[in-house]
């Protein structure tokens, strides 16, 4: 029981993450492989800021998002804008590219061993059943909240309904007048924000260090290819439920942990093979 | 033409004979075996358009089936190699059979978890030696003892010999008839499957022959540096031939050897600079994808192209 409540801290990354993702492709058309090293960028934004200029943990976690997205807003404007036209496999490797620069740069100037973040909130909460980490439980719940305010944002609000309708169909969306770059724009740096966020959620928990994200993204995409990218709820019911899935293997059969959502994609490819929230395209 | 032809051909094959007397024979070896792998890729995404982003659960698997075979068994290489490329077939028909069931961005990511599992898998198995590899694979005669391998330079031509096999096979599948379906699929698979060719099975056996020449690779490379390690499994070295495959020109035969040679080369000559390898790696992709898309080989055939063509469009005038 206790581990598999510890599950749902892995799957609170997953569902961030793979949500980031889905938000990205949906509006892009790019399978942003650069998501684990902004992930990265937010922890290290947040232990930078609060080594060199003392800045405490609830200050980065408004922070370090903004402060990457807007990195990931540039690259934007610099790169990835340049080759929507083209197959989606060139935004993977373009990504991807992207990703080796940064992690590379990173490893360069602080090495690849990781550095600790002290837990903002410490001490632990009597669930009934276990005694949890009490940051790791509001880990747990402000993912849900992160994940249940994008949904809201995307299916709910005005904006979102411009994304949504931009992802349909941007040329009729820009003849009613509506800047369809800047919204893409937006979009990325809002899901790129969000994997920051997520960075920062995990600098206490996980060793601050440059291949944190890629390490969890390579998990991610079985994530997504398990939920299917078409549907919001979809990567955040997978994600938190790969997270449990996984919990569980560490009671009943340790050694596949590491291995358990790869066989869950390869059984939901057998059975279903557009995945579990996804169209058949 | 054909005259020109045949003395390049003449060159590079006496380049290819020449070259251990001139350059170091275990790096001219490396090479190769990324040449190789790089033209197995290739074959996959030029001309069957799927890419593959996990590539090294070949080429790495294959290297330890060597070693198995080799040093904990006391076989002759001839059937480590076998084993290698079995072993790599057989992983390639599972993981193919699954990954062709999504198409484009899909396939790449389902290969790259694949490959993520099995470099897991490689981790905490024990036949493997988890982070210290299995080193010490000796070198053992070839063909019952005709052909001694201690001595680089024979090896050379050996490595040489098994590049060229591989190499062959490449040229045929791709002027074959399986190779135009294969052609036929990837630009249009809707009129290929209309026309009654069962996309799903060419695909699948491109991708199972892609794994078994990646296993080659991988295996000739276990015989050359007597060890096999998590490198050759792990996603970078997946990201590595594609990046090889990408520089030298995509869907042009000759463009992963020369990719292969320039990224084995470089990683050579920087190996002191540690970690920004990767940087300079992650710059080459980005370059590449924003103003290179057709690499080396491409480029350089379209400017041949250009240079030529002027002169019967002046006269059109």
């Amino acid at each position: 029981m206790a581990q598999v409540a510890l599950g749902l801290v892995n799957g609170a990354f997953y569902a961030m993450l793979s949500l980031g993702l889905a938000v990205i492709f949906g509006m892009l058309n790019v399978i942003n492989f650069t998501h684990g090293a902004q992930f990265m960028m937010g922890a290290f934004a947040a232990w930078l800021m609060l080594g060199i200029l003392g800045v405490p943990f609830w200050a980065s976690l408004v922070l370090a998002p903004i402060i990457v997205g807007l990195i990931g807003v540039v690259l934007e404007k610099l790169l990835l804008k340049r080759i929507y036209h083209l197959d989606h496999l060139y935004g993977f490797l373009l990504t991807f590219g992207m990703a080796l620069i940064i992690e590379g740069m990173f490893q360069w100037r602080w090495g690849s061993s990781g550095a600790p973040y002290p837990a903002p909130i410490t001490g632990g909460t009597d669930l009934g059943f276990m005694i949890m980490p009490s940051y790791r439980l509001f880990v747990v719940v402000a993912a849900l909240v992160i994940c249940l305010a994008t949904w809201y944002g995307i299916e709910r609000t005005k904006l979102g309904a411009y994304l949504r309708a931009a992802t349909e169909n941007p040329t009729l969306v820009r003849a009613f007048g509506i800047n369809v770059p800047r919204l893409i724009t937006l979009t990325y740096g809002l899901g790129v924000g969000l994997a920051a966020l997520a960075g920062v959620l995990a600098a206490p928990i996980m060793q601050v260090s440059p291949l944190m994200g890629t390490n969890l993204v390579l998990v991610v995409f079985a994530v997504v290819v398990i939920g299917g990218m078409g549907s919001i709820m979809g990567s955040i019911v997978t994600g938190f439920g790969l997270g449990l899935v996984e919990g569980l293997t560490k009671v009943y059969y340790p050694p596949a942990a590491n291995t358990v959502i790869f066989v869950v994609m390869a059984i939901v490819l057998l059975v279903k093979p557009a995945g579990l929230f996804g169209q058949a395209k | 033409m054909s005259g020109q032809r045949i003395v390049v051909g003449l060159v590079l094959a006496a380049a290819a004979l020449a070259a251990p007397w001139f350059a170091y024979p275990v790096f001219l070896m490396t090479a190769l075996c990324f040449a190789l792998f790089a033209c197995a890729f290739n074959l996959l995404l030029g001309y069957a358009g799927l890419m593959s982003f996990g590539h090294a659960m070949f080429f790495g698997t294959a290297g330890y089936f060597y070693g198995h075979v080799v040093k904990e068994w006391a076989m002759p290489p001839e059937l480590g190699l076998l084993a290698g490329v079995g072993g790599a077939a057989a992983l390639g028909l599972v993981t193919g059979a699954l990954a062709i069931r999504r198409q484009g961005i899909y396939f790449a990511m389902i290969t790259l978890a694949f490959a993520q599992m099995i470099y897991f898998f490689c981790v905490q198995a024990p036949f493997t030696h988890g982070e210290d590899g299995l080193q010490g694979i000796p070198r053992r005669a070839l063909l019952g003892g005709l052909i001694p391998t201690k001595d680089d330079r024979v090896l050379y031509y050996v490595v040489l010999a098994i590049f060229l096999f591989g190499y062959f096979a490449i040229y045929r599948f791709i002027h074959s008839p399986f190779g135009q379906i294969l052609k036929a699929i990837r630009d249009n698979e809707q009129r290929a499957v209309s026309l009654g060719y069962e996309a799903d099975r060419y695909k699948l056996l491109a991708f199972v022959l892609s794994a078994a020449l990646a296993g080659l690779a991988g295996s000739t490379k276990a015989m050359v540096l007597q060890f096999a390690t998590l490198t050759d499994v792990s996603a970078a070295m997946s990201g590595e031939v594609v990046l090889m495959a990408l520089v030298g020109g995509l869907g042009t035969i000759v463009g992963p050897v020369v990719g292969a040679f320039v990224i084995i080369t470089m990683q050579n000559y920087l190996a002191s600079a540690g970690e920004f390898v990767l940087v300079i790696q992650g710059a080459i992709f980005v370059v590449i994808v924003i103003a290179f898309r057709k690499g080396l080989v491409g480029e350089l055939a379209e400017w041949w192209r250009r240079r030529s063509a002027p002169r019967p469009a002046a006269g059109d005038d």
